[in-house]
């Protein structure tokens, strides 16, 4: 099953490759990885998509939480959230199909960001499925070069991830 | 008081308590060498060759329970030291190892000696850092011992580039006295209701194994092992890296378990109905097969580290917190259940396991003519009254040395078990001896694994470290040489050491005494004249049979049940 893990790490020096390394050395599978500062500058937030059965999960869980410069592991799984992804995908727009991808991009909620005589570049955010289903959608349409930021996932609800104290 | 950071960090070891550095120098270590010699309270043991220092540090640590340090320059200093921290993260032994770096203004550059050692080592540490501002040194240090001792234990590598330690940067000097990490808070004490759930299961059952792991050792709860095993009268079984925690000589005790272990002990796991895990790993050496592992068995498991429970084996009642303290909380809890409640059970249950001990799997066949290796560690243990520190390389001798010398005692039996490093036993050696001096230390080696860090035996000779070397030389490279004759139709590939040393000679070239014992009559006298020499470094090299296997065996892929016993 596919599981969106957020992880807090203290901001330092080669915190990803840890992280990186890790999933690399034990064989685990990384499907996406994102990683951005927070508003506390100590801390970096690193949001990873992989899949596994419940031991491995389990497993993925504990040995982030082994890694010391881990400050906290949610497994987005456990407790509603949202999910969100940035693609910006650039397509071969010729006559023919240019009003078609507005089209599509309006029914997505996508924009049309960059224009050419021969391309269009549309931003959609989305969950992952709603970014797969546009691709699907473009049938023929001639896609040029895709970008996604990979999901990124937060709880719903007022709280936000628990900060033990030192 | 104004310091530079080499001062500070010989000034953060004496804050530490830090008796020892293991180490050799170089150009990225200059500094911090130079701050060394200039004072006297932490002394230096100069290696023959980096490895050689992680390893001795390793064996000072596991002999003493206090944390070893290591002090190697950048580039190959870091790079040897490489299998010493992985043989220490494997087995889970506190090491502080310091590590020159390049310039700061050089990293990246391909520097001469330049190599990423925080990269290079981030897989087989517990955690590493890199000191890049001297401001920082003092902090660090704290918490890098703090990381390595406590907890589940492990190595902790500090880099630290050459201009940190520059002596005409000085810096007020302030040694932190505690230390908090907000991202590092190892659990001590377990729960209560799994204790309690545990502890339910535990005096209920009617087939009970205790199976206990080097955790008990580290966690420095062998007494608390002990009484809770007394206290029930269960049989205990203890995995290679275990042993001493719990007396080899009692008669609740099973002996080893796993690949090489007693067929007691391994039909005991197969059929018990409550197992009894503590501060141990279910290792794949342990657990053999693991769709055929303990199938009868509802499992406890008490371990300091959460990753390492349901890892390999699901558990039923899991425990995360220290041993010591756990065993505490239990042991108490027996005592309020009036102790194990199956008495006519219990007893049909050691009925059984006397008949499997009946099998008496430890005997080998004797001979007149040859030197049997299980004789040579039978009589060591003899010859030293079963209480001497033993540390050993890897292999068959490594394997016979856990099964005929019965350790009674805790931090005694020193060996690689998880990583499984050839050449570890003789540097570890010295690390005990240097630790305890009045004590015997002896090193149960072979021709082979001797060779992979021979070089320490100068080190033993300059800081006056008379170990015993006990070699058991059967020519080959024997474990391998037994999984071939057993897996491989006897085609003994690169496994026959054509051109040995006169090891005689080697000893003798290095200031050492060197025997050489090729008659099974002569083994006792010569480890009595060994040892009587208590000044004197001796290797003895014993003529051993050559095709002699290490037996009971459960080989890979197999269930504990199923074992091949000779």
């Amino acid at each position: 099953m596919r599981h969106i893990i957020s992880i807090l790490m203290e901001n330092e020096a080669g915190a990803l490759s840890r992280v990186a390394g890790l999933f690399s050395a034990r064989g685990y599978n990384i499907e996406s990885l994102c990683v951005a500062p927070t508003h506390d500058e100590s801390l970096s937030r690193l949001t990873l998509v992989t899949s596994g059965d419940e031991q491995v999960i389990e497993q993925i869980v504990k040995q982030l939480n082994k890694l010391i410069d881990v400050v906290k592991v949610q497994d987005m799984a456990d407790t509603a959230h949202i999910e969100r992804e940035l693609m910006l995908i650039k397509l071969q727009a010729h006559d023919a199909v240019r009003q078609e991808i507005f089209r599509l991009a309006e029914i997505f909620r996508g924009q049309v960001i960059d224009v050419t005589e021969s391309s269009y570049t549309v931003q959609l955010v989305g969950p992952g499925s709603k970014l797969d289903a546009f691709i699907d959608a473009l049938g023929s349409i001639p896609v040029v070069e895709i970008v996604r930021s990979g999901a990124l996932g937060v709880s719903r609800g007022p709280r936000g991830m628990l900060i033990p104290e030192a | 008081m104004e310091l530079s950071g080499g001062e500070i960090l010989v000034e953060c070891l004496k804050a530490e308590g830090v008796d020892t550095v293991f180490g050799y120098p170089g150009g990225a270590v200059l500094h911090i060498y130079d701050a060394l010699y200039q004072q006297e309270q932490v002394n230096h043991v100069l290696v023959r060759h980096e490895q050689g220092a992680v390893h001795m540090a390793d064996g000072y640590a596991r002999a003493t329970g206090r944390p070893g340090v290591v002090l190697v320059t950048s580039g190959p200093g870091a790079t040897n030291a490489v299998t010493g921290i992985a043989t220490a993260h494997m087995d889970s032994i506190p090491l502080v190892v310091f590590t020159g770096q390049v310039h700061s203004a050089l990293i990246g550059n391909d520097a001469f000696q330049e190599v990423d050692n925080v990269g290079i080592t981030r897989p087989c540490v517990k955690h590493n850092f890199m000191v890049k501002d001297v401001r920082d040194m003092a902090e660090t240090i704290k918490k890098a011992f703090f990381v390595a001792t406590t907890g589940r234990p492990g190595p902790v590598v500090v880099d630290i580039p050459k201009d940190v330690t520059d002596p005409k940067v000085k810096i007020p000097f302030d040694y932190p006295e505690t230390v908090a990490m907000r991202s590092y808070q190892p659990t001590e004490k377990g729960h209560s209701g799994q204790i309690r759930k545990a502890v339910d299961l535990i005096v209920n059952a009617e087939r009970p194994m205790i199976y206990t792991g080097g955790g008990v050792i580290l966690g420095r709860a062998a007494d608390e092992l002990t009484h809770f095993t007394r206290r029930l009268g269960y049989p205990i079984t203890q995995t290679l890296m275990g042993l001493g925690a719990y007396p080899a000589n009692d008669k609740q005790h099973l002996g080893m378990l796993g690949m090489h272990g007693t067929y007691e002990a391994n039909m005991g796991m197969h059929h018990c109905d409550v197992l009894i895990a503590i501060g141990a790993r279910f290792d794949d050496r342990v657990t053999g097969d693991l769709s055929k592992f303990c199938p009868h068995a509802k499992i406890v498991h008490v371990d300091i580290d959460p990753s390492s429970i349901s890892k390999n084996v699901v558990v039923d009642v899991p425990i995360v917190g220290a041993v010591k303290s756990v065993l505490t909380e239990m042991i108490e809890l027996v005592n309020q259940a009036g102790g194990a409640k199956k008495t006519r059970e219990l007893e049909a249950w050691w009925d059984q396991i006397e008949q499997w001990r009946g099998m008496k799997c430890l005997d080998y066949k004797w001979s007149d003519e040859i030197i049997k290796p299980q004789y040579v560690v039978q009589k060591l243990w003899e010859v030293t009254g079963g209480d001497a520190f033993v540390t050993s390389d890897v292999g068959q001798h490594q394997m016979w040395a856990a099964q005929y010398y019965g350790f009674n005692k805790p931090h005694r039996w020193i060996n690689s078990g998880g990583l499984g490093t050839m050449g570890f036993g003789l540097p570890a050696a010295l690390g005990a001896k240097w630790a305890f001096p009045d004590e015997e230390v002896a090193c149960i080696t072979g021709e082979g694994s001797i060779q992979m860090c021979s070089q320490e035996l100068s080190t033993a000779l300059q800081y006056h470290l008379p170990v015993k070397i006990v070699s058991l030389n059967n020519g080959y490279l024997g474990m391998v040489r037994q999984w071939q004759e057993f897996f491989y139709s006897g085609r003994y590939a690169m496994s026959y050491m054509e051109s040995l040393p006169d090891f005689v000679k080697l000893a003798e070239a290095y200031g050492h005494v060197g025997m050489r014992i090729e008659k099974p009559g002569d083994v006792e006298g010569a480890l009595r004249e060994a040892f009587a020499m208590k000044d004197r470094l001796v290797f003895m090299d014993f003529q051993t049979d050559p095709e002699e296997n290490v037996y009971p065996m459960v080989p890979a892929g197999a269930g504990l049940n199923e074992m091949i016993l000779v």
